[in-house]
């Protein structure tokens, strides 16, 4: 395993293009785009404020940079480094920007969800969409690019709305049958829209692109509902995390419960590997001098690593505030492996654990309890592989073979806060406060 | 005068009852007292001969005799007491004594009933005491028990007390629940009224505000580009015309149609390897259950009805699995029948089987809890026959091996075998020998210990002889006249002596000792004149239990082929080499066995 140099950045706005090539780099009002192979600057644009908001068109061709205190959006083309374009939503204000699936359009999100304002870079047309709700994820395109579901409030009442993203044609309108829609998300084939109630009550709808409700799900009643929904990689379920510490998968047939994952305090299944991992603070002024002096940052130094444990394991609890609102209990992260074969789940009151679960045995196979809160995990898009930050200097790795902890070998104790895998599953975006780093995995070697 | 006779003796006789059993009973001494002073003329019997000393006089004869004669008919006694002479103050004797013994008689019978009741008074007493005792108790108990009712009562009203209380705080909690739950539903809908307002007020506010924006025509809002990009498909927008909303219409139902092809795909493929399972099973079900038709398992009326009834409906399904396609709706419906008749057959078999096997497993315990006399019997005698048949199954294995050995075996295989056991034997007597070596040794180190001794004993001997050479000489010295002039040398002599005394009782004993045991040790002793009594090594050993009677050979040769038969359990082999060394030994061991077995 290989290690960049480090980067400069801000607001963690890092990105590699979707084309694997390209990545680009926001610092303070200044967008770097560097070849990803050799990290040399390849391009340099300079915006007009501070970047709050930086994404990759799906051609790879333009990146967009939205400063939202100004309302502004600037678009750069890689290919054409003269070319500009400049988006001014004016006094209404900007809260979100982002690109359509063709890569050719921008769609603003004004401030108090106002309308949503389509810019077509082909056309001068500006199209708006009134009254879009502002929500958890009210926006979602469907993954081959051709609708967009918008969800709406109108009287008090949800609606969601089907646009062909071609031109921006109204496909469908309907009704849903939530309180208080919190969000919605396509199936990865297109053909299912998964629309779940805010988390005080606990509903999932299913609907068909065109429009049919095709099955509604609840699992409980009155207590505090939904947290997450994800769809595995093949459509085939639907996972959902709620505020019950618990995981349901749904199965993509009958829309039914197939089973539950709980997250207990105390893991007693002895199928399931409890991966602990273990800190070795280097003592200051301890033994070998020499030791110290190779090590240099000897204050953040810790090596780190997994231990398993035997089977009966008591995992830390964190008790949620009762009377506070959002309390930190409920499985608020969900993610499939690429091949749909496991799911990673992170349950908020035991934020320094990371679950692993057998979708075809339907069991726990892995628990991963680190020291401290995990930050972010996430799957390599080509392999069955977990890497999980906690916002120290190592990285995790989890595969079914075993579990891996590296240290980040920089200087100054780089922490890692999030992390993103490269398209090819090859290398690791790994985002410090102000900084990030690229790590390349061993391709020869990689099940280590 | 009359009347005081008549009525006194019944008094008497009364009284006299009375008094006896009351003063057993009850030993009061004033009733007694009163009695005598209510019949001041009848004292107790021991006075009674004064009584009679004064109930007849030389006067009154024939008026006593009469009136003897009278009670004696009253109690019945036939002989009668005549006077000697009429008008005489003589009794006849006989009849006198006659009466007198039978009135003694009478007397002692009495007595003895007497005694009777009084033990039985007693007994009844005790009896009665007993009784009482126990009532007493009884009552306590139920006294107790009273009270006990009394405090459960007590407790049970208090129980029901606290249930009443309970359950009317249950009530009050359900209603407050029942409020709350009102009071819940009224906020939120008071909430979500509040929030439909507050979102309609918001609604409101947007859409002025979007229309203010609108209506300012905000100069700044624009788009600023460079030159247009081209589409990247590289075709050039359309217009929003009513056939494109058809086309789209027409791509959505095709993507929706593609997908509910390619799941109905996934579907059709799974369900024909469900199918295909399901036929396995079926198979295999019918497969697992054709053998026990015909088997006689108290085939009931009902089972070979259903098993027909099966057979019927399988027919029907098979022909028209064969005629009808797969997907048939009749098909799959007398398929999934006959799974499920056959499924229930094959159930119904389990559980008879469960129930066979519980009820095989209870007799089990049962039989383990408390096992019958006769299956017990029966077991055993079972068990006895098993063994009795192995061991003839052994035996004449044995012999059978005999045979072979003594036929069929080669030379050279019986020289081998004959060579390991002489081998065997050689590797015995070698361990024989070490002891036997090492005995010797023991021996050879008492032999010398007893040399020593002897040596000893000769020496102190000699010293005894000295001594008492001096002694008679001294005893000499003293019983000549020169006693007196000699005293003071002679008690130095006797010192010496008294000293030296000790040592020689003790020499002397030793030598008692060694003269004692000079029977058995002799042999030890240096002196040749002994050496003649010397006992063979083989005596010594057998005094010392080294080595077992002569007359044991035989049996140390069984105890060496128990040892093998016991250790070797039964490996035939080895039976059979022993065997070929001591045939008949074997056996007879084997004979032992079989002793020891029964």
């Amino acid at each position: 395993m290989n290690f960049s140099e480090v980067f400069k950045q801000s607001n963690q706005l890092c990105k590699v293009s979707p084309d694997g090539k390209y990545l680009a780099t926001c610092v303070q009002y200044r967008l770097v785009v560097r070849d990803v192979s050799t990290l040399q600057i390849l391009q340099l644009y300079t915006c007009l404020d501070q970047i709050s908001h930086m994404d990759w068109s799906s051609d790879s061709l333009f990146i967009l940079c939205a400063m939202y205190k100004r309302g502004l959006v600037q678009v750069w083309s890689l290919e054409q480094p003269d070319w500009h374009c400049k988006i001014d939503e004016g006094s209404i204000g900007l809260v979100s920007s982002r690109w359509s699936p063709d890569g050719r359009h921008i769609l603003n999100t004004t401030e108090f969800h106002l309308r949503v304002t389509v810019w077509s870079l082909c056309t001068k047309a500006v199209s708006y969409i009134k009254y879009p709700k502002a929500c958890q994820k009210g926006i979602d395109f469907s993954r081959d690019g051709c609708y967009m579901a918008l969800a709406e409030r109108r009287d008090c009442k949800d609606y969601v709305s089907v646009f062909v993203c071609d031109d921006w044609h109204l496909l469908r309108h309907f009704e849903t049958e939530t309180q208080d829609l919190a969000g919605l998300e396509w199936s990865p084939n297109g053909c299912v829209l998964a629309v779940w109630d805010s988390c005080l009550e606990y509903k999932v709808l299913l609907y068909s692109l065109d429009g049919r409700l095709l099955s509604a799900y609840s699992a409980y009643e009155w207590s505090l509902g939904v947290k997450s929904v994800t769809w595995s990689p093949n459509s085939q379920f639907l996972a959902i995390g709620s505020y019950d510490e618990k995981v349901r998968i749904l199965n993509h047939i009958t829309w039914k419960k197939i089973t539950q994952f709980e997250h207990p305090s105390s893991i007693n299944n002895t199928k399931a590997v409890v991966y602990k991992e273990v800190e070795k603070r280097t003592a200051v002024g301890s033994d070998d001098l020499s030791l110290h002096i190779t090590i240099g940052t000897a204050l953040y130094n810790t090596r780190s690593k997994y231990e398993i444990c035997p089977s009966p394991v008591q995992i830390p609890v964190v008790k949620p505030d009762p009377d506070r609102a959002n309390p930190k209990i409920g499985v608020s992260s969900l993610a499939f492996s690429s091949d749909s074969r496991y799911l990673a789940t992170k349950n908020d009151n035991m934020a320094s654990v990371v679950w692993v679960w057998d979708m075809q045995k339907m069991s726990l196979v892995a628990v991963l309890e680190q020291t401290s809160a995990v930050r972010c995990f996430q799957w390599d898009p080509c392999r069955p592989r977990l890497a999980l930050c906690t916002g120290n200097t190592t990285l995790y790795l989890w595969s079914p073979a075993g579990c891996v902890s590296v240290q980040v070998p920089t200087e100054g104790g780089f922490q890692v806060q999030s992390l993103n895998w490269h398209r090819s599953g090859d290398s690791l975006m790994l985002l410090g406060k102000e900084q990030l780093c690229l790590c390349y995995m061993d391709t020869d070697q990689e099940d280590k | 005068m009359g009347e005081w006779w008549t009525t006194v003796p019944i008094g008497t006789s009364l009284g006299n009852d009375e008094i006896s059993s009351i003063s057993h009973v009850t030993m009061s001494p004033s009733r007694q007292n009163n009695l005598v002073s209510m019949y001041s003329s009848l004292p107790p019997s021991r006075s009674s001969y004064h009584v009679l000393s004064s109930f007849c006089t030389e006067d009154n004869i024939p008026q006593c005799i009469s009136y003897i004669n009278q009670e004696l008919d009253s109690l019945g006694l036939s002989s009668c007491i005549e006077a000697s002479a009429p008008g005489g103050a003589g009794l006849s004797r006989v009849p006198a004594l006659n009466a007198m013994h039978e009135l003694m008689e009478l007397h002692r019978r009495d007595m003895s009933t007497l005694e009777e009741l009084e033990r039985e008074q007693l007994k009844k007493c005790s009896a009665l005491d007993h009784i009482q005792m126990n009532n007493s108790r009884l009552k306590d108990q139920l006294e107790l028990s009273i009270r006990e009712k009394s405090g459960l009562h007590e407790t049970e009203r208090q129980l029901q007390l606290k249930i009443k209380t309970m359950q009317s705080c249950l009530k009050t909690e359900k209603d407050e629940v029942q409020k709350l739950q009102s009071v819940v539903a009224g906020r939120a809908s008071q909430y979500s009224h509040d929030a439909k307002r507050k979102e309609r007020e918001a609604a409101k506010l947007k859409e002025r505000l979007s229309q203010l924006l609108v209506d300012r025509k905000d100069k700044k809002l624009a788009i600023d580009v460079l030159n247009y990009l081209g589409r990247p498909d590289g075709k050039r927008s359309h217009w929003k015309t009513a056939k494109a909303t058809v086309g789209h219409e027409g791509e959505m139902y095709k993507s929706l149609l593609n997908d509910y092809e390619v799941s109905q795909r996934s579907l059709m493929l799974e369900n024909a390897e469900l199918k295909k399972v399901l036929q396995q099973m079926k198979k295999e079900m019918i497969h697992v259950l054709s053998p026990r038709q015909p088997s006689p398992r108290g085939a009931a009326a009902d089972d070979s009805q259903d098993q027909a009834d099966s057979d019927e409906e399988e027919k029907p399904a098979d022909s028209s699995r064969e005629t009808l396609d797969q997907s048939c709706e009749y098909a799959k419906e007398q398929l999934a029948n006959s799974i499920r008749q056959q499924w229930r057959k094959l159930r119904n078999h389990m559980e008879k089987l469960d129930s066979q096997a519980s009820l095989v497993q209870s007799q089990l315990e049962s039989n383990r809890e408390m096992i019958p006399r006769e299956t017990h019997k029966d077991e055993m005698e079972r068990m006895r026959r098993e063994v009795q048949q192995c061991k003839e199954f052994i035996h004449v294995q044995q012999q059978l091996l005999q045979q072979q050995l003594n036929t069929s075996f080669d030379d050279e295989t019986a020289a081998l075998l004959n060579d390991c056991y002489t081998l065997e034997e050689k590797e015995r007597l070698k361990e024989e020998w070490r002891l036997f070596e090492e005995q010797k040794r023991n021996f050879e180190r008492e032999r010398k210990n007893f040399t020593e001794a002897a040596i000893r004993l000769g020496r102190e001997k000699k010293a005894f002889e000295e001594d008492r050479a001096s002694w008679l000489k001294n005893q000499f010295l003293n019983m000549t006249p020169f006693t007196d002039r000699r005293r003071c040398s002679s008690s130095d002599g006797q010192s010496a002596l008294s000293i030296r005394s000790e040592p020689e009782m003790r020499m002397s004993s030793t030598k008692a000792q060694l003269a004692q045991s000079s029977t058995y040790t002799t042999f030890s002793t240096p002196k040749p004149s002994q050496s003649a009594a010397v006992p063979s090594t083989t005596e010594l050993y057998r005094t010392l239990r080294l080595i077992p009677d002569s007359s044991s050979s035989r049996h140390s040769n069984r105890g060496r082929w128990q040892e093998s038969s016991s250790t070797e359990d039964g490996d035939a082999r080895v039976q059979s080499k022993n065997r070929v060394r001591s045939g008949d030994l074997s056996i007879f061991s084997l004979g032992e066995d079989e002793y020891s077995l029964t």
